[in-house]
């Protein structure tokens, strides 16, 4: 396989898994953070911060927005960044095609 | 308001059966158009890849969507409040980590199961064997919770007898998949999940309706008439029990076969993503409304009533829906709760019939080479085993406490198939030994740290001490299970399979078509 275009998806592979790892990262501290909170501070999620509203369930919701959030993070870098990417990767090798997005690619191009 | 009058559950309900019969007929109508596009091993195993992004999204929630989560987190909330949060919330930070490291490279590694993918570079006979056991595991006891849970709610729904009720469920179960396949069964489960997203909602906007459309109103209500139940309370004593609990719901879901194999049914990664996207949404937003749901029977039901029906509170959804829709409801909402039970006991089936055919006829009996019609052969009779098998299983455990099979489902998911999933992709020294003992040791580890733990040895043999003290051993085997693997590995490693770690790589990126390029 093509030398640059090997090097290229390497390290497009290994921006996947950066962010992946940062991501699941982020959710396991969210996750986790609460779980310490109900294991160790009972009375402070307890507390009410408004008539049905205490800090427990309100931060309960939360790990739910925050899973709802990051997963939209991942899905929108992949969409946007991730598969746009991988489809100029691709074609780094390949016959140039006359095409603005694939100017870098045609310019070394050689199998 | 106040106390509602004594319920009807428990005398035969004519909606429920109408919805029920309703249901049955559809779902066998799909079967029936689904059989005849089920010719090939990819159409019965994947629905020969052609389920959208979408499709799939609503198909996962409504795998994992079970009964147990539907019923039992409503009950728990009903009971104990706030605490019934913990799961739901544990259950769903499950999805964030299956989007971000498993449905892409599962995509494009595997075909049809997990072991796919932790096969892919190494001696495929031990690893296959290894992957099926604890993959079978999995199911064996989610399926025997299922059918127990079945059994139980459909003699209490429909005042049949539990027995009868359990070879129902097995029958129509064997006739989706038997026929009809991952096709079947996903449009099953598609059908499934709108009718318990709209049930649950509607009930919930039935219940919010009440409370001026604010949930507040409603929790307000639940503190007053319980005090305490906005605030943890028994469920977390103790931090490492939390954390523990913790960790099998969230890698278990990440480890589960049948939800695994869903991300076959869809043409590309990108499709993976999308449904994954699509279903925690879906999850999510069930989740905050069996929350409602929970707090509603508390409050409109009351504890007692609850208690009095299930000690285990799972009939606190369908008691609120008939206190405040009447036995029209009531029978509307039981059916949706069996045609859950059904759908996710056919997606359970269907993967172990592929663990059985795919990994152990055809990678280890045949080494490879087994044409399309043994195959799907040897995949309907093992449909038709593993029926057999959850009837059989079903009636034994009649009456039994099978809450913690659910539990240790999840708990051998993230401990024996997790860790062998997660290091195959990430890590190229990762060896065939270290596959198998990651496996092997995650799997007899959670069965054995469970038998010596309270769940058993205090609730269930009435034991006064426990030999491991916490109830959940997820932490420990999930540990011991990576350990297992990593040390293993370094001990008898796998050159071939090191060599080939290159082209997982890039097969991770670039599907099928990166491998041989």
């Amino acid at each position: 396989m093509n030398e640059e275009r090997s090097r290229a998806l390497e390290a497009l592979a290994a921006r996947r898994w950066r962010l992946a790892l940062t991501l699941t990262g982020l959710m396991l501290v969210t996750y986790f953070g609460f779980v310490m909170l109900v294991a160790y501070d009972k009375p402070l999620l307890g507390k009410l911060l408004s008539p049905g509203l205490s800090l427990g369930i309100l931060l309960g919701a939360c790990v739910i927005l925050v899973a709802w959030a990051l997963t939209g993070i991942y899905v929108r870098w992949a969409n946007r960044v991730y598969d746009v990417e991988l489809e100029r990767v691709r074609g780094i090798g390949a016959e140039p095609k006359p095409n603005a997005d694939t100017k870098n690619a045609d310019t070394k191009g050689e199998e | 308001m106040g106390q509602g009058p004594a319920s009807s559950l428990g005398t035969p309900n004519v909606t429920a059966i109408v919805f029920f019969f309703v249901f049955i007929a559809l779902t066998l109508g799909i079967t029936g158009w689904a059989a005849r596009k089920t010719k090939t091993t990819s159409e019965f195993f994947a629905a020969g890849s052609k389920v959208t992004g979408f499709q799939n999204g609503l198909a996962l929630a409504g795998d994992f969507m079970s009964a147990a989560s539907f019923l039992g987190i409503a009950g728990l909330v009903s009971l104990s409040g706030f605490d019934g949060l913990i799961y739901s919330v544990g259950w769903l930070v499950g999805w964030p980590v299956v989007t971000f490291l498993i449905a892409e490279p599962l995509r494009n590694l595997g075909k049809y199961t997990f072991a796919d993918v932790v096969a892919y570079r190494m001696r495929q006979k031990p690893v296959r064997i290894a992957s099926a056991v604890s993959g079978l595991t999995v199911v064996t006891f989610y399926l025997i919770a299922q059918m127990v849970g079945a059994g139980s709610l459909v003699q209490l729904l429909f005042h049949l007898p539990y027995e009868a009720a359990v070879l129902a469920v097995g029958v129509v179960m064997l006739a989706y998949v038997l026929f009809g396949g991952m096709i079947a069964t996903t449009w099953v489960q598609i059908v499934k999940a709108v009718l318990l997203l709209g049930g649950a909602t509607t009930l919930a906007l039935i219940v919010l309706s009440r409370f001026n459309w604010n949930p507040l109103n409603l929790f307000a209500a639940a503190a007053e008439k319980y005090e305490g139940a906005l605030a943890p309370g028994k469920l977390v004593t103790n931090p490492i029990e939390a954390i523990s609990l913790g960790v099998a719901l969230m890698f278990g879901t990440a480890g589960l076969p049948h939800i695994l194999m869903r991300f076959y049914t869809v043409p590309d990664a990108k499709a993976a993503r999308t449904s994954v996207f699509y279903a925690t949404g879906f999850i999510g937003l069930f989740y905050l409304i069996t929350f409602i749901l929970g707090f509603g029977a508390a409050v409109i039901v009351g504890r007692d009533v609850v208690k009095g029906i299930d000690k285990g509170g799972n009939m606190a959804a369908p008691l609120l829906a008939e206190a405040v829709g009447g036995t029209a409801f009531l029978g509307f909402i039981s059916a949706v709760a069996f045609a859950t039970i059904l759908a996710v006991v056919a997606g359970l089936t269907l993967s172990g019939a592929a663990s059985l055919s795919h990994d152990l006829w055809v990678h280890v009996v045949r080494k490879g080479k087994s044409d399309e019609t043994e195959v799907l052969k040897v995949a309907r009779l093992a449909t038709v085993v593993l029926a057999i098998l959850a009837i059989g299983l079903g009636i034994l455990f009649k009456g039994q406490n099978v809450a913690f099979m659910v539990g240790l489902a999840f708990a051998i998911a993230a401990s024996a198939n997790f860790p062998a999933l997660l290091l195959s992709m990430t890590w190229g020294r990762f060896s065939t030994a270290g596959a198998v003992s990651s496996m092997v040791v995650g799997t007899t580890s959670a069965i054995v740290l469970i038998a010596l733990s309270p769940t058993i040895q205090i609730d269930l043999l009435h034991r006064t001490t426990a030999i491991f003290p916490y109830k959940n051993p997820g932490l420990f085997t999930m540990t011991l299970s990576f350990a297992a693997g990593i040390v293993a590995s370094l001990l008898r490693p796998d050159p071939d399979a090191a060599r080939k770690f290159a082209e997982v790589e890039r097969r991770i990126q670039l599907g099928a078509a990166g491998s041989d390029d």
